[in-house]
């Protein structure tokens, strides 16, 4: 991809504007460093930054550290220790974890001027920072609302060493002596999961699950997982029925390998009691078309989520101008303002309210979903992050270091 | 055609937003958060958040009549801190006198809504702003308005609306190049009327191109 393909999305203003911002870094090296080169958000944020930031003139490079089973072992406990969950600590991780990210340390070069590392594996890499030289950001792909706090005291000096920290939502910061930065995660406009489909393509696809588009579809895309609360969209949408003839789309990752995953999808089922008007659907992971389609086909989306990090299939939705109910948690109230781009809802009653209301206020859903589709553009696009990544290194150029 | 005494030139900003170490859970909270955080947080839960949600053209004025109305489900505070028009102000102590005194006001003859527990804390954020030339000189209104059709959403908030505080006057950066540059002071008035907040950007900004396609044509 490259910008010119964006400018049918954006308008050509929005890519002068990247233009005008990237011309004083030019040639500017930019480093990226992550622990995946494959697979997860970051990786795929990534896998579209550098081409961009390259095309604008910038130097960018993308560095992924190695580490053993052990490493990425102990990391796996930080992250869910990090999202609030119980660690079990062993007497020798902290020690394992400074050894990998010393040895990661030594392999890589790491002197570029602008240092972005992500998420707390290589946080230790800042060791490699000679004293006052270039600026170095962490950026937090975790929700550090209600982090572990034996595993957040290991990692907080860490962190307090860099001149700024990245979030994905307020909600996620922490008291820090640093700057801390709002930084959305984003969605490409142009990838197989958000491109314009043809009706074709979408009906294809609607056809092969056996939904009849004549009549309201609710959908949640969400992986079978209790904090998703599958069952209670299941519970919504019976409430719904009452009043209206519409169908339940559940469609979420392939479960095989997950016993939770598994056990949370035959509760769904059972939850379902064989309504005919409820597709449970568990997608392979190679599945952007049908999920694209899907979101297409749909009436109104939802996200009922307890707990969420991001949830970016809520962008998703509200790109393809779809009317969203959606819980008030994690980053999802940064992308549903309530009654603007969205209907927020705190109970299942409350999702099944909003859920009737729209149904039968299509006008208000279609605003709704209009108003969704500018303010993802103008927050939530791969190229509102290559902005940001611009307008942060400007300001640090100019503001010194921390 | 009139030869501007010197260019317009042309800027576009971009914000990066620091979330600052404090949150307000209710309203007594967020009063007191209002009287101590950064002019650079008032700028960005009020000027830059009519940049940020440009989209909209109804009940989105400031983050913090939102956040009364979302959070806190009081329509009528919502409704008097959303009232008041940003630009009405040259400086930003004075918007924040304002915003503080309407929430008073409120509290005074609602005493117990102080501590009412919002949905959603309310998180003090900041702006950062970095503004780089464009590269656009014009020196004639024909060439102000080639460069205008093509102005994106930034530039145009930067330079029709945080001017305001830059000048510290009732006016924005192309009222005063057309008055004092281009000797238009018609012009200059009438663009001063657009009513931003009850309009889009690109509303705005279209109104703006009929006033100088007329002038043009006149």
């Amino acid at each position: 991809m490259q910008l010119e393909d964006y400018v049918p999305i954006l308008g050509v203003q929005e890519v002068d504007d990247l233009r005008a911002l990237a011309r004083r870094l030019a040639g500017r090296a930019v480093q990226m460093v992550n622990s995946t080169a494959v697979g997860g958000g970051v990786a795929e944020i990534l896998n579209r930054l550098i081409p961009l930031m390259q095309e604008l003139g910038l130097a960018p490079r993308w560095d992924v550290i190695t580490g053993g089973n052990d490493f990425f072992e102990i990391t796996k406990a930080f992250h869910n220790a990090l999202h609030g969950g119980p660690y079990d600590s062993r007497p020798n991780d902290f020690k394992t974890f400074l050894a990998y990210n010393e040895q990661n340390r030594q392999r890589l070069s790491l002197d570029s001027e602008f240092t972005v590392i992500h998420d707390p594996q290589p946080l230790a890499l800042i060791d490699a920072r000679p004293p006052g030289k270039n600026h170095w950001i962490w950026r937090c792909h975790v929700d550090l609302s209600r982090p572990n706090p034996r595993v957040w005291d290991f990692l907080r000096p860490f962190v307090c060493r860099y001149d700024g920290a990245l979030f994905s939502a307020p909600a996620f910061s922490r008291q820090l002596p640093i700057p801390q930065y709002l930084f959305f995660p984003c969605i490409d406009p142009l990838s197989d999961k958000n491109r314009e489909l043809e009706p074709g393509e979408v009906q294809d696809v609607t056809e092969r699950f056996g939904i009849d588009t004549d009549r309201p579809v609710l959908t949640q895309i969400s992986r079978f997982d209790r904090l998703k609360d599958p069952v209670g969209v299941i519970h919504a949408y019976q409430i719904v029925k009452r009043y209206a003839d519409c169908q339940l789309v559940l469609a979420g990752g392939s479960a095989t390998d997950d016993p939770e995953g598994a056990q949370v999808l035959a509760e769904v089922r059972e939850a379902a009691a064989n309504d005919p008007d409820v597709h449970i659907l568990d997608l392979p992971p190679w599945s952007a078309i049908e999920i694209n389609a899907l979101q297409r086909a749909s009436t109104i989306v939802i996200q009922k989520s307890l707990r969420e990090g991001f949830g970016l299939t809520v962008a998703e939705a509200l790109w393809k101008k779809k009317p969203v109910v959606a819980s008030a948690v994690g980053g999802i109230p940064a992308q549903v303002i309530h009654k603007q781009t969205g209907l927020l809802a705190h109970s299942v009653e409350g999702t099944a309210y909003q859920i009737r209301f729209l149904l039968a206020h299509p006008s208000l859903g279609q605003k709704l979903g209009e108003q969704g589709h500018d303010h993802v553009q103008e927050h939530f696009l791969i190229t509102s992050n290559v902005r940001r990544y611009l307008a942060l290194f400007l300001h640090h150029d100019s503001h010194g270091r921390s | 055609m009139n030869r501007a005494a010197r260019p317009f030139e042309f800027f576009t900003a971009s914000y990066i937003t620091r979330i600052d170490n404090q949150r307000a859970q209710t309203l007594g909270e967020l009063r007191g958060g209002l009287e101590h955080c950064s002019d650079a947080s008032i700028f960005y839960h009020t000027f830059q958040s009519l940049g940020r949600y440009h989209f909209l053209t109804e009940g989105f004025s400031n983050d913090v009549a939102q956040w009364v109305l979302a959070s806190l489900n009081r329509p009528r505070l919502a409704e008097q801190l959303g009232a008041l028009d940003i630009r009405g102000y040259v400086d930003l102590a004075r918007l924040r006198h304002d915003l503080i005194s309407t929430m008073e006001e409120f509290l005074r003859l609602h005493p117990k809504a102080a501590d009412i527990e919002a949905f959603e804390p309310f998180y003090f954020c900041s702006s950062a702003e970095v503004t780089v030339p464009l590269g656009w000189e014009a020196w004639t209104l024909a060439e102000f308005r080639h460069y205008l059709e093509r102005l994106g959403h930034a530039a145009f908030h930067f330079h029709f609306l945080v001017s305001r505080l830059r000048l510290q006057l009732q006016s924005n950066d192309f009222s005063m190049w057309f008055k004092d540059a281009l000797g238009l002071g018609r012009l200059a008035r009438l663009t001063e009327r657009i009513d931003i907040t009850t309009d889009t950007l690109d509303g705005a900004k279209a109104r703006l191109l009929r006033l100088v396609d007329r002038e043009l044509a006149a």
